[in-house]
């Protein structure tokens, strides 16, 4: 049997899995993916448990089976799947809300569960929660590994050796400092790394964990928590003194240093470059509560949940099951006397209760803002600053926010929809101006925005600041005729997607042309000639609906 | 709704990371440490980077206090058994030690959860109208600790800063009328990153402290060290720090008997006032937490009287959130607080 660098990682996670937390697989359903999971059956030492993206809470916790509890007449409980030890594996792991991500993480921390995590999170819109991403002790990228034949070794003479296994002294040390050179602040992945060491070891049968499985181990550990070289390199310098490493100087180990730079470089390899850009931003790619289609729940937060209400069950209005129980269950033995027939439940139409709920989803106010070199720097500096007002309005009344701007050939999502200020604020500062107007692009973009914020239940606006005509079509290429068509289609497009929009025109002199492609828009058109940015702002709250 | 998870095997039970042993993080250990000592003073909010301990410093807290003296099967944890309250129908009324309770408030946790409904078993098996307490109940004497508090919703929010300021839980739905005591010490954590708290509900939280990642390589090597020998041997590990977590329980033990007798001379509370005036906290919510954690912190530290020292000590925590701000300001509000202490107490 040979061993190749999947095998060994896939064995030491399955040496001891608690330990490592977690394993995270990067790919799409593919046969390799298959094979990984058919030769972890046979080598974890606990049971593995498959859980959907969106299980319930019952079900992970356990709690009373309803049905049974009903026909039964008295209370019937089953065991949650956390209820004992075991290897979750999660499926579409993407899809994982913070909800669900939270109780998971607990459970990790725990140290009687670990998790397999299949990210198959195509666009970068989508992400593994960062509560799990953290708590994740190896990450292999399958996407673009060739097919093999796994096998894994036996493992109990690991097993057995496992615990006897003792890290090179001062290495701690040494992975601290090159996580420090790596950009990595959390420290989990720095534990996941010595533990990881240790299980190589134990692998390869021998006692003392060597400097080249600690960098084996980093470059598995720690090749996901990386950051890009430029930001890696704002983090501060660390002071030379490092009395952690006298101990191995005086063994008189020359490698040191070195091991820290066989580590970075080890992990540095380890890196998929498209993977840096993705994690490069950070949370933002975060799963949101109740995302995508087969959730029964209702889109973002579609208001707070009011008490039921008696009536029928139709389209629009749910049952409430629970509800209706409980109206129901203070006059079973009443009913049960003058109804003779054996049903566990004796339900009235009287009983029936139906889920109400506040209408109340969040608003979502997007900026497309135009950065082209016509609206002058001064004046992208002026909306910027309105923008930032509205921000703190935003921030009160809890609304999301989301920030395009469209220049040179093409519009950019800069911001998807967020509440985090301080990551707008630094979004908008960082955003660069110049270059043509395209405007058709900087509309479709903020429809496209608008329409997947709506089906995550949350109620979009538009506001979209621009000094004029455009002159970039859709295609990106320059010329004022052709752009004006597209312009005007991608207006008439939002129009019919009934979307609340605004214009705000922040040229010097007002355009008609603007005003024109407003009206197509149904939008608001404001003309802000010389604009200070209270005023924007000021106007933005008048403009939109509540 | 229905009861908690079924309890962990206990064979796998290890024992919990050491309060005392945890590296660094002064300021959050000493919020934790001030509500213990003083649980009104209005729960504690901890906002920071991923793994910087929030959670594992709570837990720990709680093993380190002693076992409280409770009715056996009283779900509120009442201390006497006149005190146990009658919707309980409580059989086993017997006074038994039992651990702090942390009470862990998960994400899209239901408003049945929280507060308690209708008992669907009893209601289906005996036809019984009768109240299955919530987490409230079960917090009661102890820890409610909510890990992303930014992420839950707001309206559960809401009620359970309602409830932890009242020190009462009233449910009326379902036909049921019931109130019974919910005395805890809310503790929130989350990610700024990831969302911000409400400025409504930020203020509610009595003492705010800020953790982020340790950047000095010797703490983090500190750090790695202790955890991994924790997660190889738990046992010793907890065993070695014992002693110091025990010394920790006593003072926090001998502040809570001591706090009452302390005294808040009336320059103290002239103090308090300015620096809530300075920093332009709304109501009079600030002086009061200011006051009682500068009592606790006296407490702490065997005074016997309330000085400008342990203003200055809590004075951060507590004034932190509750400056009038720009929201969108991130520049230094620690800086802001050092400036007006200075200014004002001199």
């Amino acid at each position: 049997m040979t061993e190749t660098p999947l095998s060994r990682a896939l064995a030491a996670f399955a040496l001891d899995p608690c330990a490592l937390g977690g394993l995270w697989l990067y790919g799409r359903a593919s046969p390799l993916r298959d094979q990984v999971l058919g030769a972890l059956t046979g080598a974890l030492p606990l049971p593995q448990r498959r859980i959907h993206p969106a299980i319930q809470d019952e079900a992970l916790q356990g709690g009373m089976d309803l049905a049974l509890t009903l026909q039964a007449g008295r209370r019937i409980t089953r065991p949650g799947i956390l209820s004992n030890p075991a290897v979750l594996i999660v499926p579409m792991a993407e899809r994982v809300g913070p909800g669900l991500a939270a109780r998971l993480a607990q459970a990790l921390d725990q140290g009687r569960h670990a998790l397999v995590a299949l990210d198959e999170s195509a666009g970068p819109d989508e992400a593994l929660a960062p509560a799990l991403a953290d708590r994740m002790g190896i990450f292999l990228d399958l996407s673009t590994a060739p097919p093999e034949d796994l096998v894994l070794p036996d493992l109990d003479p690991a097993r057995r050796g496992l615990p006897l296994v003792e890290l090179p002294q001062g290495g701690a040390a040494d992975l601290v400092r090159a996580a420090q050179a790596l950009g990595i602040a959390p420290l989990r992945g720095l534990l996941a790394a010595l533990a990881l060491a240790r299980a190589l070891a134990a692998l390869d049968g021998v006692a003392l964990a060597t400097a080249a499985h600690l960098a084996e181990a980093a470059a598995l550990a720690l090749s996901h928590r990386a950051r890009p070289v430029d930001e890696a390199d704002a983090e501060p310098e660390m002071p030379p003194d490092m009395p952690d490493d006298t101990p191995s100087e005086a063994k008189g180990e020359p490698q040191d240093l070195s091991l820290s730079d066989m580590i970075i470089a080890a992990t540095r390899a380890q890196l998929p470059p498209g993977l840096l850009e993705r994690l490069a931003q950070g949370p933002a790619r975060m799963a949101q509560g109740g995302k995508g289609a087969g959730q029964v729940k209702s889109g973002n937060r579609h208001g707070r949940p009011l008490s039921a209400r008696p009536g029928r069950p139709e389209t629009p209005a749910a049952l409430d099951l629970l509800a209706t129980l409980r109206a129901a269950a203070p006059w079973q033995s009443l009913r049960r006397a003058e109804d003779p027939r054996p049903l566990a439940l004796l339900l009235r139409p009287s009983d029936l209760r139906i889920r109400r709920r506040a209408e109340q989803s969040d608003r979502l106010l997007i900026f497309a803002l135009d950065a082209s070199g016509s609206s002058a720097v001064a004046r992208l500096a002026e909306a910027k600053g309105a923008v930032e007002l509205f921000l703190a309005e935003a921030y009160v009344k809890r609304d999301h926010v989301a920030l395009l701007s469209f220049r040179n050939t093409g519009a950019e999502l800069l911001l998807p929809p967020t509440r985090s200020l301080a990551r707008t604020k630094a979004r908008l500062a960082g955003m660069p101006g110049g270059g043509g107007t395209p405007l058709a692009a900087g509309l479709d973009l903020g429809l496209a925005t608008a329409l997947q914020a709506r089906r995550r239940g949350m109620t979009p606006m538009l506001a979209v600041l621009t000094d004029g005509r455009g002159n970039i079509d859709r295609a990106g290429s320059p010329g004022r005729a052709g752009a004006e068509v597209d312009a005007l289609q991608a207006a008439r497009a939002i129009r019919a997607a009934g979307l609340a929009c605004l214009v705000l025109d922040v040229s010097q002199r007002p355009q008609p042309e603007l005003a024109m492609l407003a009206a197509t828009m149904g939008a608001r058109y404001l003309a802000l000639p010389r604009a200070q940015a209270g005023t924007l702002a000021r106007t933005l709250t008048a403009a939109l609906p509540d | 709704m229905t009861q908690a998870a079924p309890q962990l095997a206990p064979l796998s039970r290890r024992p919990t990371y050491p309060f005392s042993a945890i590296v660094g993080q002064e300021a959050m250990k000493q919020a934790l440490v001030l509500a213990a000592v003083e649980p009104a003073l209005g729960g504690v909010l901890i906002f920071g980077d991923r793994g910087t301990g929030k959670s594992t410093a709570v837990r720990a807290l709680a093993a380190l206090l002693p076992m409280i003296e409770a009715v056996a099967g009283c779900p509120v944890n009442s201390p006497r058994v006149d005190m146990v309250p009658d919707w309980a129908r409580v059989t086993d009324l017997t006074l038994v030690k039992k651990p702090t309770p942390v009470v862990d408030l998960p994400l899209g946790v239901t408003e049945d959860r929280v507060v308690g409904a209708l008992d669907i078993e009893r209601a289906i098996s005996r036809g019984e109208k009768a109240y299955e307490p919530g987490l409230l109940a079960r917090a009661n004497r102890g820890f409610l600790y909510i890990d992303e508090v930014n992420l839950l919703e707001d309206h559960i929010v809401d009620l359970l800063l309602d409830v932890a300021q009242s020190g009462e839980n009233v449910v009326e739905r379902d036909g049921l009328s019931i109130r019974h005591p919910a005395r805890f010490v809310l503790v929130g954590s989350g990610n700024p990153e990831e969302g911000e708290l409400r400025p409504q509900l930020i203020d509610r939280f009595g003492l705010s402290v800020e953790v982020t990642t340790p950047r000095e390589p010797k703490e983090r090597v500190e750090v790695l060290i202790r955890r991994d020998t924790y997660d190889r041997d738990p046992q010793a590990f907890a065993a070695a720090w014992g002693a110091e977590d025990a010394a920790l329980c006593a003072r926090i033990l001998a502040a809570r008997a001591r706090i009452a007798a302390i005294e808040a001379p009336s320059p103290v509370l002239y103090d308090c006032a300015t620096l809530c005036l300075a920093v332009g906290a709304d109501g009079l919510r600030g002086e009061l937490t200011l006051l009682k954690a500068a009592r606790a912190m006296a407490a702490l530290e065997g005074a016997a009287k309330v000085t400008r020292a342990h203003l200055r000590a809590v004075a951060p925590m507590v004034l932190t959130h509750r400056l009038r701000r720009d929201p969108l300001d991130e520049a230094g509000q620690g800086a802001r607080i050092s400036r007006i202490l200075a200014e004002h107490l001199p």
